[in-house]
């Protein structure tokens, strides 16, 4: 057991143990309490929040921010929009990235060498915005959904840890015995070597999911039409460009408006909450995921 | 006709290697633009040659200096801060004994990566903001009153680095402490029967054995010392903090796309794209040279 060799003999180590005891609560604390104040500052009255009256509960507690949220056409659709991009996104993602994956992995194909090398190049060098955004004009692209899902198609770093999983953790001698049975490399890959990776299915589909959901460029260079626009777009205008909430608060501050801003703070908190909440939710389930992805990916790299 | 012997594996690679040779390497075939007049009869590649001048004219431009000082600025105080930051928590939590509350320190620190970019700009704006920010009423308290933090031109690059830190700091542990976890057991008993207090054998066994990690993520870093997160900037950016929140990317969304001076745009871009290259190159081979881990 590690813990034995991290135990305190000295008045030294004990000082340094009430040391390190004190870090992690301030650390913990930075961390966890913005998040928090988020959450009460969301149901709590805007007045008291804007006055610095809510510290640790919350107070004169309503839904006011989330009502409006609810009624708000756009979020709705930048919702949708952006579950169907992610959705597609992701699915087409690992279709394209598990099979090259596996045929990079295999040892008696000799040009896999200079594959890689043709994968691991972009990582380093790229064209750059204006002739990738001459491209998507070119084979229409822009304004066009279908921009959120092709392009990024391979990650070249998720290709990387898939790659290094398959020849780690499946075992080759399943191989020789399938081999020897006359299996073809699309059966074992189908049947054999997929079945025995969820874990790193999951672990890049997490990835990429999250790189959808949260992907905000796409749409803000890409896209014209606000209809299309995924919900990063629709955040950035409602949080950061103050614009017009549907309930009519909202607007730009200064000390004419402050009563119409406190109600937008409100709803800023709620629209925080709405749109990080799937991944909040869903992050203590699968955080081991994210985290065997990295160690895949450190050892290999 | 016969298929080539690996045809399945080749046919398993296509879908990959198309959507790769599309949209990575036509752009960079595209990159000739930096160097051609842009014309939208001509397209892309049948622009008149006009070699250097586009650098030259950055080079030239009064922005030239601003921006590459906005830049480096950003970049290098992010890559420091944000280089030291996850080795220091990673030592910090390797050091907590009860496993349950270990677990716990991670969940935690790494939550905030996955909160995106704009989400964040957004808690800035609402923490920040001048009249009933949370975090300005703090600095009420401590004495620092009257500060706008977003709109003032001294305080945007410690905002942006520190809520940088604050959203990767902890994903970026995990790395070190995989290395942690592999450490040799028998050196801590070596030491401790040598008397070592623990602050110790953190400093001689622990920050030794984060060493190559330590080089291999310092060359990585140092390839992109020129690209700020282009998002997070220009989410930022505002008409009070301008002058120090302009950088090479933000510029080249700006004018390009904005404006639509496509070769001039292009060649600023490839001219941030080859800096980049330089540095990694150039640490790669210093790491290799000092202490022999490089990436290739």
């Amino acid at each position: 057991m590690v813990a034995t060799y991290f135990r305190n003999r000295t008045p030294g180590d004990l000082a340094f143990s009430a040391v390190l005891a004190a870090l992690c609560v301030l650390i913990l604390a930075a961390v966890i309490y913005p998040v928090y104040f988020v959450v009460i500052a969301s149901i709590s009255d805007s007045t008291l929040v804007a006055t610095g009256q809510v510290w640790l509960w919350p107070r004169g507690v309503n839904l006011f921010g989330y009502e409006q949220i609810l009624k708000d056409e756009r979020i709705w659709n930048g919702y949708l929009n952006t579950l169907l991009y992610s959705g597609v996104g992701t699915a087409l993602n690992l279709c394209v990235t598990l099979p090259a994956a596996f045929a990079l992995s295999r040892r008696e194909f000799r040009p896999r060498k200079a594959i890689m090398v043709f994968f691991a190049v972009t990582m380093f060098f790229q064209g750059g915005l204006i002739p990738t955004y001459m491209l998507y004009r070119d084979i229409g692209l822009l304004d066009n959904w279908l921009v959120f899902v092709l392009p990024v198609a391979v990650n070249v770093y998720n290709l990387i840890i898939a790659r290094a999983f398959f020849e780690s953790s499946v075992p080759e001698e399943l191989y020789e015995a399938a081999a020897i049975d006359g299996i073809s490399y699309f059966g074992y890959f189908l049947k054999i070597a997929v079945p025995l990776s969820k874990a790193i299915i999951s672990v890049i589909g997490l990835y990429y999911l999250v790189q959808h959901w949260n992907d905000f460029f796409t749409g803000l260079v890409f896209i014209r039409d606000y209809d299309k626009q995924p919900l990063q777009v629709v955040l950035r205008d409602i949080l950061l460009s103050n614009q017009a909430f549907a309930g009519g608060a909202g607007g730009a501050g200064g000390a004419g408006t402050s009563y119409a801003q406190q109600y937008a703070d409100q709803i800023k908190y709620g629209v925080i909450i709405v749109s990080t909440l799937p991944v909040i939710v869903l992050y203590p389930f699968l955080q081991r995921y994210f985290e065997k992805g990295v160690m895949i990916g450190a050892v290999k790299g | 006709m016969r298929l080539p012997r690996h045809w399945q594996l080749w046919a398993m690679l296509a879908p990959a290697i198309a959507f790769v040779g599309v949209f990575a390497y036509i752009p960079m075939y595209g990159i000739q633009l930096a160097f051609r007049k842009f014309t939208f009869q001509n397209g892309l590649t049948g622009g008149e040659w006009v070699g250097l001048k586009y650098f030259e004219q950055f080079f030239e431009s009064p922005l030239f200096w601003t921006l590459m000082r906005n830049t480096v600025t950003i970049s290098l105080a992010t890559l420091v801060v944000g280089f030291v930051a996850p080795i220091l928590l990673a030592l910090i939590v390797n050091q907590v004994v009860h496993a349950g509350r270990k677990r716990f320190m991670q969940t935690a620190t790494y939550l905030p990566h996955f909160i995106s970019t704009v989400v964040i700009v957004g808690m800035l704006q609402v923490f920040l903001s001048p009249s009933s920010g949370l975090l300005t009423r703090l600095a009420g308290l401590a004495g620092v009153t009257d500060v706008n933090f977003l709109g003032d031109t001294s305080t945007f690059v410690p905002v942006y680095v520190i809520s940088d830190i604050w959203q990767h700091c902890g994903w970026n542990s995990i790395i070190y402490l995989a290395a942690l976890s592999r450490v040799d057991t028998q050196l801590y008993e070596a030491a401790k029967i040598d008397g070592a207090s623990r602050l110790k054998l953190v400093r001689h066994v622990d920050v030794p054995a984060l060493v190559p990690t330590m080089v291999v993520l310092l060359i990585l870093s140092m390839g992109g010392v020129l690209s700020t997160g282009f998002e997070k900037v220009l989410l930022m950016q505002n008409t009070l903090n301008l002058p120090v929140s302009e950088v090479i990317s933000t510029y080249v969304y700006k004018i390009g796309i904005l404006s639509s001076q496509f070769s001039y745009s292009t060649a600023i871009g490839l001219f941030n794209t080859l800096i980049n290259f330089v540095f990694l190159v150039v640490t790669n081979q210093i790491a290799k040279r000092v202490s022999g881990t490089s990436l290739w």
